[in-house]
């Protein structure tokens, strides 16, 4: 550094940058880091495949049971799986980066340039709809090349989708926002992904929940989620109540992040 | 430093009438509750100079940074920055005023390249990657992961982004704590690239040498007032109450020799040394004096008192350790 000479101020010749190219190169880099540190991508992609093939392995899994409306308990657990993935995305690989960025002084120092930190969010947000939106048609197609039955009805299962991702996601912004630091956050998102995916039916099927546990389930937002992608598998758009309760959810969590996210 | 000396910037301030300040803060407030972080706080800052704001920690110098950049609103008070307020034109402020934060890290797995290139995009008129990167010393680092950068690259990297949109104001907070003295020499060296590229200045700052050594002017901070704002040659001066000039005469003398002189209010003994203090001219008349009485004066030591002393005087406190270190 001893001979150090700082660049003169150049004329404005150059293009204008836009919004756009700013966002792409946030997006841009996000989608790096997401590669580089792929601890959301193993949770969000990695496990739910291979619970997949494990369960197809499983011969019993296989076979159509009465008590699952002649399904096979390994169709049943598509869903299941698909909402285990947009729950681990939702709850670790979404607020894990936010609280890591707030803690960094990222999201602090873009508040000082002219792009928003609540872009730094956006671009988060991008990134985990598409490994969300990967991580679904994986475990479907390669559900159905493994035996389960084609969705029947793929307006429902987007909407259901898209009704999902909308509940899930406020609720790892409030994550981010309760944590204090990364470490935290992975935490707070553990404790709730467990009782979430319980209840979405990973360690017992809804099929054959008792009674209680099965309204429990039903409020619950990856309960709702399983009951409408089953419905759409099975050819139905989804009744009303479970997409009820995923929209309740997606706007009383968003309300609550957009209230209470912190930025600093 | 400009050819400028520190004493005709005190004197003549350049806030010239024609050109507005680039910085312009009048009697801004801002409290946390209860807590008065900052009471009625008025400065300007000219084009080209390097502004110190100099205080303990709590003085509410980042609360007035954050002010000053648009991250709080002030409770009372007017900012202009370039003439543009911080608050209704946060986005026009945010293309001319590059902000370095303290204790600003970025993601330990981006490349150094990649988080320029992406801090480059959000500016109107920004400045060459390669150029930047090779002024700061950083063009052999833009393959390099964020994490395996030394602190001195660090914080060369935090001032290449509060740079990249070639802003008129760069703001530093506190960038060279936790440097060792090589990188912080450097990091000074830099700061004066800086300014003479035309960029103005404010400097945040607990640490004495520094702002000694960088600032055309100085503000004390304490307790969210200003207690003095002056050159940094002029504080230590005001702090003393005058000067100290320290030697060696090759035999005794009359003290009444320099007691009589107007430039000298104190004679004093330490073992064989002679302390003189007073004021003006001080060493050319107590040598003078000397001379003309055959009394020759070996080991002479100019005690100018330094920013340090003119806090502690002026507020009681000392700053941190580390102001004191050489």
């Amino acid at each position: 550094m001893t001979a150090i000479s700082l660049p003169k101020p150049r004329p404005r010749t150059q293009p204008r940058t836009t919004h756009r190219t700013a966002f792409g190169k946030i997006v841009l880099n996000e989608a790096r880091l997401t590669l580089r540190q792929p601890q959301g991508l193993i949770g969000g992609l990695a496990i739910p495949i291979v619970l997949l093939l494990v369960l197809n392995a499983i011969p019993a899994f296989r076979q159509p049971a009465a008590d699952l409306k002649g399904l096979t308990p390994f169709g049943i657990y598509v869903p299941i799986l698909v909402a285990f993935s947009l729950a681990m995305l939702a709850l670790f690989n979404l607020p894990v980066p936010l609280a890591s960025y707030r803690e960094l002084g990222i999201l602090r120092r873009l508040s000082t340039t002219p792009v928003p930190p609540s872009w730094l969010l956006a671009a988060q947000g991008v990134i985990n709809v598409a490994v969300a939106a990967a991580a679904t048609l994986i475990l479907i197609v390669g559900g159905i090349a493994l035996g389960a039955p084609a969705p029947k009805n793929p307006a429902g299962l987007v909407v259901t989708l898209v009704l999902t991702i909308a509940a899930l996601f406020p609720i790892g912004l409030m994550v981010a926002s309760v944590a204090r630091s990364a470490n935290t956050a992975g935490i707070i998102g553990r404790v709730v992904f467990f009782p979430l995916i319980f209840l979405a039916g990973l360690w017992w099927p809804r099929e054959l929940m008792p009674a209680g546990l099965r309204v429990l389930s039903d409020a619950s937002p990856l309960g709702a989620a399983v009951q409408a992608l089953q419905d759409s598998m099975q050819g139905q758009f989804p009744p009303a109540v479970p997409l009820l309760v995923l929209a309740a959810y997606a706007a009383a969590f968003g309300y609550l992040a957009k209230r209470f996210f912190r930025w600093e | 430093m400009t050819t400028a000396t520190a004493d005709t910037i005190s004197t003549a301030p350049r806030l010239d009438t024609k050109t507005r300040p680039a910085v312009e803060i009048t009697h801004l407030r801002k409290t946390y509750g209860t807590l008065v972080a900052v009471d009625d706080l008025t400065f300007s800052v000219a084009e080209g100079e390097i502004f110190g704001i100099l205080g303990p920690n709590g003085a509410g110098k980042t609360t007035t940074v954050e002010c000053a950049i648009g991250l709080r609103p002030p409770d009372e008070g007017t900012i202009r920055l370039m003439g543009l307020d911080p608050q209704t034109q946060k986005d026009e402020v945010h293309q001319v005023v590059g902000v370095q934060l303290q204790s600003g890290a970025l993601p330990p797995k981006l490349r150094v390249g990649e988080i320029l290139d992406m801090y480059r995009s959000f500016y109107r008129d920004p400045a060459d990657v390669g150029e930047l990167a090779d002024a700061l010393g950083l063009e052999a680092k833009r393959d390099d992961y964020y994490r395996s950068l030394s602190g001195g690259q660090r914080q060369r990297l935090s001032v290449a982004l509060a740079l990249i949109g070639q802003p008129k104001i760069a703001v530093l907070d506190e960038m060279t704590t936790g440097l060792d003295p090589q990188a912080r020499r450097d990091a000074w060296e830099l700061i004066e690239q800086i300014r003479d590229s035309g960029v103005t200045i404010v400097l945040v700052t607990h640490f004495m040498e520094e702002a000694e050594r960088l600032c055309n002017r100085v503000a004390l901070i304490d307790n969210g007032k200003i207690v003095a704002l002056d050159t940094p040659a002029n504080l230590a001066t005001r702090a003393r109450g005058g000067k100290t000039v320290r030697f060696l005469p090759s035999t005794t003398f009359d003290e009444r020799l320099l007691t009589e002189l107007p430039e000298v209010t104190q004679v004093e003994y330490q073992g064989q040394h002679v302390i003189v203090t007073g004021a003006g001219e001080l060493v050319n008349a107590v040598l003078l004096a000397l001379a003309a009485a055959g009394v020759t004066a070996r080991d002479v030591q100019l005690d100018s008192s330094n920013l340090e002393d003119a806090f502690v005087k002026l507020t009681g406190k000392h700053l941190s350790k580390e102001g004191r270190a050489s």
